[in-house]
Formats: C-alpha cells, structure tokens, sequence
C-alpha cells in the first residue's frame, strides 16, 4: 500500500517535471520562431539609408530616423520624470507611512492603476498635459504619458527590493544612531539599488513598445524634422511599425520587420542591463 | 597679424557665401502645417508633404493619424490646421465647431473603393448584388444566414465564413450605411480586424470566405484574392481605377476628404501646401494605390479652394 502512493508520488513528481519543461520550451520555441522569421524578412533592409532616412511613400527610400531618435528622447524624460516620483513614493509607502486604512487605500490604487488600459492614460493625457498644461503634442507630453503608465510599475517594484533589505540593516544603521533618512539613504538605498534599478529598466523598456497613448495624444507620424527640444513634436518606432504593417505595399512590411528587429534589439540591450546591474549589485552587497 | 587677417577675411567669405546662398534660395516660405485625422488618407498627405518638403524646405509639415474621428475632435478645438477623414464630418462634430467659432472647408482629394472578395478556390461567386450583400451583413442575419445556398439557390449548401473592417473603423461605418442602409449597423458575428493585411490573410486561407475591404489591398494580392462583380441593378461590375472613376462601380466606392480650418488657410504655408496638395495628388494617389478624381472633378475641387480662399481674404 504505501509502496504504492509513493510511486504514485513519483510518478506525479515526474509529470509535473515534463508539464514544467513543456511550458519552458512553448515560450522559448515561440520566441526564436519569431525571431527567425523576422530577421529572416527584415535583416536584409537595415541599412545606413534605412537608419538616416526621413518617411518617404517609396518603401525602399524611407527610413527610421525621426521615429528612433524620438524613441530615445522618450526613454531618456520618461525616466527622468517617472524615477524620481516612483522611488520617492515607494520609500513613503514603505518606509515612513503608518500601515493603516489610507495606506492600504492608496495601495489598492496603485494595484489597480497598474492594471488600466494603456489608451485610457492617452486620454487622460490629452487633456491634462496636450491642454490645461498647454504641452501640445510634445515629447514632453509624450514623457509624461508613459512616466504615469510605468508609475505603478516603478512603484511596486521599488517597494519588493525595499522590503527584501534586511531589518538587521536598518536595526545596525539606527544603533549606530542615524537618522531615519540618513538609514535610508545610506543603507537601505544602496542594498535595495539593484532590484529598483532592475524594475525601473523593465518599465522603461515596457514603456517605448507603447502606440496607444502615444497616438491618442496626437504624436506623429510624418515629420521632416529631428526633435531637438522637449517641446517638439515627435514619433516613436512602435507607431512607425503599427502604420507600416498596414499599409497595403509589401516594401512597407519589410520596412515594419526591419523596425521591429531596431526595437528589439533596444529592449534587449536594456534587459541585458537590467541582468548585469542585478547580478553586479547581488555580489557587491553582502548581509 | 597676418593670420588674423586672413581670418577675417575668410569669415567674411564664409559669411557672405551663406547669405548669397539664402538669397537664391527663393522659397524662404517658414511655419508649419500641423494636420491629423485618417489613417486611410494618411498615405496621400505623406506623400504630398514628401513632396513639399523639397520645395520649400523650412516649412515644418508634421502629420498625425488619430483616425477621422480623433483627428475631427482635435480639428473643431482649432487644435490642427487641416483633418485627412475618410467621410463627411458629422453635424455633431459641425455644432462642437460653431460653437468654438470654427470655419472649415473640405476638399475631395480622391476615392477609395470598397472591394467584395472571395478565396480564388471559390468557383460560384462571381457577382453579387448590393440586396444579397444587404442580407447577409444586416444585424436581422446574424446566426441565420450561414451557409452559401441561402443566398443564391444554386450557391453550394456550405458555410460562409464573413471578414471585414472592425467597427471603429470609417470603412465600417461607409460600408454599413450603403450596404445595410444604416451607419455602424450590422451583424456582430465575423472575422473583424482595423488591420486589412489581417483580412487578406483571412480570406485567401479560407475556402469559404467573403470579405470586404480597401481596393488598395486587393490590387497588392492579386494571386491570393477573387474579386467579386457588385451588381446594383445595372448589371455586375468589378472595381477597378475605371469604374470607380467613371461611377459605375456603386455603391461602394468612396471620396476621401481633406478639411482645412478658415483661420489657418490665411497664412501663407497653408494656403501653399493645399495649392500644391490639389496639384499632385492626382499622380501620387494613382502610386499608393487609390482612385484619382477626374479632370473636371480635379478643376471643381480647385475652383472651390480658390474661392473660399478670396472669401477668407473680403472677410
């Protein structure tokens, strides 16, 4: 009898085994097909032209320029604006908010912000920044769009890294008579830097795959000149894409591969980042 | 001393070769040209500001596509200077207008049709005609018309398979009022998709398929799409550059429209890029795939620019 659930145990053991290693695979196989077939249709079209070029209805002579360098400029004031708010919040939250009804009120907000529509933000984006603030279709306002769609999400994960550093830490900080802020400036922040700068990278790099909010508040999709300011107009590769894949020429989707292998390539470099500061900072700080 | 001299002098040079070279350069026309709206007319007005820009290269042109609503929303705030839509603007969006004491014009830039297609392994529908299309969209038919032969007796007893633009869409809306009679009504239960390459890959993967959509999209799958003949009782007719040019092609072949704000046409970049839009947009319509309008259809639209434009002036 007992002989027998064990080898049920076992057998049950080995399913999930296998269930696990299937689902492992259906992502990683589902990736590389993508992968493949996309760099297989739009390898050939990344040229110098393609990266220096301005829109154009000829497929073979447009390009990317306007779109990528307004992608940059939308990572770079995204998270100018988003960081600082995010981690400032998260360290109220958790450091030096009282755990009662308010507190948990505004976490249930955060909880459900993170979970909005990306188009809803664009629409409240239109209103707030484009007109009471006068921004226009801006890459200012653009920034702040998408620094209010990542906020949760800068938010929460700050939170987990704090709440990962150790009561040890801030129980020797404070018995060597620091203050609240110095404990957490000194202490806390640099033990928990690696896990908000991991969660801030993800959000940025879910940020700049963003079209929604982007196209409610009015950003473009033909324009002949390089944003230089914050306060210009501006377009970003997702849009660029989104239009040339419905566009009815075939140049036109090979143009929209070529694109999206351009924004992936900008999201795994800043995923690689993401890994390498994560695995930097876990062997710098030791408990 | 000498070296400073020398400085001078070609500083100087330098200096005055850059203003003689502003000086030829005799369109010094500056500002911008700020237009929103369809995404079916955006290819037209990406093509006409490509254009522009060689000619008069300090004028900004920036283009958005917000769709014809969206781009109408920012149009009657006097948010944008002209609004690309792919049908009429609505007298809601007119009263928004008067009420923010907004003055328009539009211009019919050039046509797009609708095309009726099938999969190319479908060897019974040939034509149809604009009732039979009435029954099989309107809401009445959903879950009841589902299999070919209830259209047409002698059509095989199989199942159709129903693919068409998603209903935020203008061509929705333009399909729904000529065919079903009623705008933004119809049966609910089809393949929809806003993206047409989605439809086209619907249609030509599926024996038993018939979709709507761009004619544009038809001409580029030509190998992987039937067209269909629509008969609206003057006998069956295909779509093609002639027939929607000449009008026989109906009901579904539509204008699409450029609206321009009365206050923006005053100043100068505006009034030259509608000029040079109505001038190339016949011949750049023809390469993205749509319908041009006809040489007098072509004068009218002009005729009708100019005259709002001595109207604005006397105001």
């Amino acid at each position: 009898m007992i002989s027998n659930s064990v080898k049920i145990n076992r057998f049950k053991d080995r399913i999930f085994k296998w269930y696990g290693l299937l689902s492992t695979t259906i992502g990683v196989v589902i990736l590389f097909v993508f992968l493949y077939t996309i760099i297989k249709e739009g390898w050939d079209r990344l040229n110098w032209q393609f990266f220096t070029s301005l829109p154009s209805r000829r497929p073979s002579s447009a390009g990317i320029l306007v779109p990528l360098l307004g992608t940059f400029w939308i990572m770079i004031l995204t998270t100018i604006i988003a960081v600082p708010i995010g981690v400032a919040a998260a360290i109220y939250l958790e450091e030096y908010g009282k755990k009662d009804k308010f507190a948990s009120f505004i976490e249930v907000n955060i909880a459900n912000l993170a979970g909005v529509p990306s188009i809803i933000y664009g629409l409240l984006a239109l209103e707030i920044f484009v007109r009471i603030m006068g921004l226009g279709r801006s890459l200012l306002s653009g920034a702040f769009t998408l620094s209010l769609l990542i906020l949760p999400i800068v938010i929460v994960s700050t939170r987990e890294a704090l709440k990962s550093v150790p009561k040890t830490i801030r129980e020797a900080s404070y018995a060597l008579g620091a203050t609240k802020w110095k404990t957490i400036w000194n202490a806390v922040l640099p033990s928990a830097a690696g896990g908000i700068l991991t969660g801030v990278i993800l959000a940025i790099s879910r940020a700049i795959g963003e079209t929604a909010p982007l196209v409610v508040i009015g950003a473009m999709l033909y324009i002949t000149t390089i944003p230089t300011h914050p306060l210009d107009d501006f377009s970003v590769l997702p849009i660029q894409i989104y239009n040339w894949l419905s566009r009815p020429q075939k140049g036109f989707i090979e143009n929209a591969t070529a694109a999206i292998i351009v924004l992936l390539a900008i999201t795994f470099i800043l995923n690689g980042i993401a890994i390498y500061l994560r695995n930097k900072w876990q062997n710098k700080v030791k408990w | 001393m000498k070296k400073i001299f020398l400085f001078i002098v070609a500083a100087g040079i330098i200096l005055f070769s850059c203003g003689v070279k502003k000086e030829n350069n005799n369109n010094q026309l500056k500002g911008s040209v700020n237009i929103d709206g369809s995404s079916t007319v955006y290819p037209i007005t990406e093509a006409v500001a490509e254009e522009f820009k060689k000619i008069y290269p300090d004028v900004k042109v920036a283009v958005a596509l917000s769709g014809t609503g969206g781009g109408f929303k920012k149009f009657v705030r006097g948010e944008t200077d002209i609004n690309d839509a792919s049908r009429p603007i609505t007298k809601f969006e007119d009263s928004i207008a008067k009420t923010n004491n907004i003055q328009y014009i539009d211009l019919e830039v050039a046509y797009d049709g609708l095309a009726i297609v099938v999969n190319p392994q479908n060897d019974w529908c040939k034509d149809i005609t604009v009732e039979e299309l009435k029954k099989i969209w309107e809401p009445a038919a959903q879950g009841k018309i589902t299999h070919w032969n209830q259209i047409r007796p002698e059509w095989p007893k199989e199942p159709i398979h129903l693919y068409g633009a998603g209903v935020e869409s203008g061509t929705y809306d333009y399909f729904t009022e000529v065919i079903v009679g009623k705008s933004h009504s119809s049966r609910g239960d089809y393949t929809s998709s806003e993206d047409d390459n989605v439809l086209v890959q619907g249609v030509s993967s599926d024996k038993f398929a018939l979709g709507f959509f761009g004619f544009a999209y038809c001409e580029e799958n030509k190998d992987k799409i039937k067209l269909v003949a629509v008969n609206n009782g003057n006998g069956p007719v295909f779509p093609s550059v002639e027939t929607v040019k000449n009008k026989t092609y109906v009901p579904l072949s539509r204008p699409l429209f450029i609206y321009i704000n009365n206050k923006a046409a005053e100043r100068k970049e505006v009034q030259e890029f509608v000029n040079f839009y109505l001038e190339k947009m016949n011949s750049l319509v023809a390469e993205i795939g749509y319908i041009p309008l006809n040489e007098e259809e072509t004068k009218k639209v002009k005729e009708k620019w100019q005259n709002f434009l001595q109207e604005n002036k006397s105001k």
